[in-house]
């Protein structure tokens, strides 16, 4: 187990080491996520109870186009230079490949979190502590999915194509959930949702990454 | 420790091997030749297990730490050093003594100097003498080179001989390469792929 958190440990730490040295992918979730927010400020009638709701659910919508923008480049390194060949080959459990780069995806997700919800804030309404729980618990399930569908969509030559549209049906349920929570009187069942989600999708892409990777 | 029987590789409806039976014993070093497409990288990626076999019977008895595999590509992150890099798998790979290990290698191939640059600056053959580190790093037992002498200048070139003269009393090889007259004198069999 010790050796097993040791290699993601180790992938992880490269995986963000890799984006502190190209800044590829957060500064591009950044813009987009406030661009994407700017955006739905102007589209919205102001000052309606119905733009406040509509409000909780572009915050959803926002959060999950920019986790397809990170996820879309999760493996490029990988992709582009023939590197996934170099981490099969080695002898860390393959899951911990998958572990590692949800790691870093919640890392990323959680920078570009730290700007989109002020910015919600100062556009739209103040974000409260269960949304803000939320948002922590989406981040899970999102990294977790993604990171499975992003290996299984690098493998393709229509990447670009294939992880939105194996992405988005499995997030349908991470949107009913955070929308749930944020406008519910009582979010707790929501949040309880969000949490199973993360348990179930995370097993699943835990036990199945194994079979992504190798042919 | 590999044995092949009837061994074909398809990818769709292309058929890249086709009935290939090979036998490298323990201390073996099988050259391996053939023109462009005709599926010696193929056969390499079946022995490192990077591929499954759409026919025929393969037995590899190596596990998985115990081979080195040097590719079309160096398999090194451009945006980390020589160092990050071999540090990486060397965690992986549980390397004792990983520090020493890579400073000896990176001295032996040429790279101390350039260890904490960027790999993305590095040259060609400096990628590819990196590469060459990355897969003797864990000491492997089984090695498996896809063109060794790619792009490497002829300094970089005498080197690998060196490592090969050194290495292959006591490791086992398989090796493609375009370039056979300068492996002969290491081969105990040869595979010409058509």
């Amino acid at each position: 187990m010790t050796s097993y958190l040791s290699d993601v440990a180790v992938l992880a730490r490269k995986d963000l080491l890799l984006e502190l040295r190209s800044r590829d992918t957060v500064p591009a979730m950044l813009l987009f996520v406030v661009s994407a927010l700017v955006v739905f400020h102007f589209a919205l009638p102001s000052e309606t109870a119905e733009s406040d709701l509509a409000a909780s659910g572009l915050l959803w919508v926002a959060i999950l186009f920019t986790a397809l923008l990170g996820l879309t480049r999760a493996f490029v390194a990988e992709r582009e230079q023939g590197l996934i060949d170099a981490l099969v080959l080695a002898p860390c459990d393959r899951s911990a490949i998958w572990l590692a780069k949800t790691v870093s995806v919640v890392c990323f997700l959680l920078v570009a979190e730290a700007f989109a919800l002020p910015a919600f804030a100062l556009f739209f309404s103040p974000v409260d502590g269960v949304t803000v729980a939320a948002v922590l618990l989406s981040n899970l399930g999102i990294a977790a999915v993604g990171s499975l569908l992003s290996a299984i969509a690098a493998a393709s030559r229509t990447r670009e194509l294939l992880l939105p549209l194996l992405f988005l049906p499995l997030a349908i349920p991470i949107v009913v959930g955070g929308v749930g929570a944020s406008v519910a009187e009582e979010p707790g069942r929501f949040l309880g949702f969000l949490g199973l989600y993360d348990g179930i999708f995370a097993i699943i892409s835990w036990a199945s990454f194994e079979y992504v990777v190798t042919e | 420790m590999i044995s092949a029987r009837d061994l074909s590789k398809r990818f769709g409806e292309k058929e890249v091997l086709r009935d290939v039976d090979v036998e490298v014993a323990r201390g073996g070093f099988l050259l391996v030749t053939g023109r462009n497409g005709s599926g010696k990288s193929t056969l390499l990626r079946l022995f490192a297990g990077l591929l499954a076999p759409s026919d025929g019977e393969l037995a590899v008895e190596v596990e998985r730490h115990a081979v080195g595999y040097v590719g079309h590509e160096p398999l090194v992150y451009r945006e980390l050093t020589s160092v990050e890099n071999l540090e990486l798998y060397g965690r992986l790979y549980r390397v004792p003594e990983r520090r020493e290990r890579i400073g000896m290698l990176l001295e032996r191939y040429g790279l101390w100097d350039a260890r904490h640059e960027r790999v993305s600056t590095y040259s060609r053959g400096m990628q590819q003498r990196l590469a060459l580190c990355r897969a003797l790093l864990h000491d492997p037992e089984l090695l498996l080179l896809d063109e060794p002498f790619a792009g490497l200048d002829r300094e970089g070139a005498t080197l690998l001989d060196g490592e090969l003269g050194e290495l292959v009393a006591t490791r086992t090889f398989v090796v493609a390469s375009h370039q056979p007259e300068r492996l002969e004198r290491f081969a105990t069999a040869g595979l010409a792929l058509a």
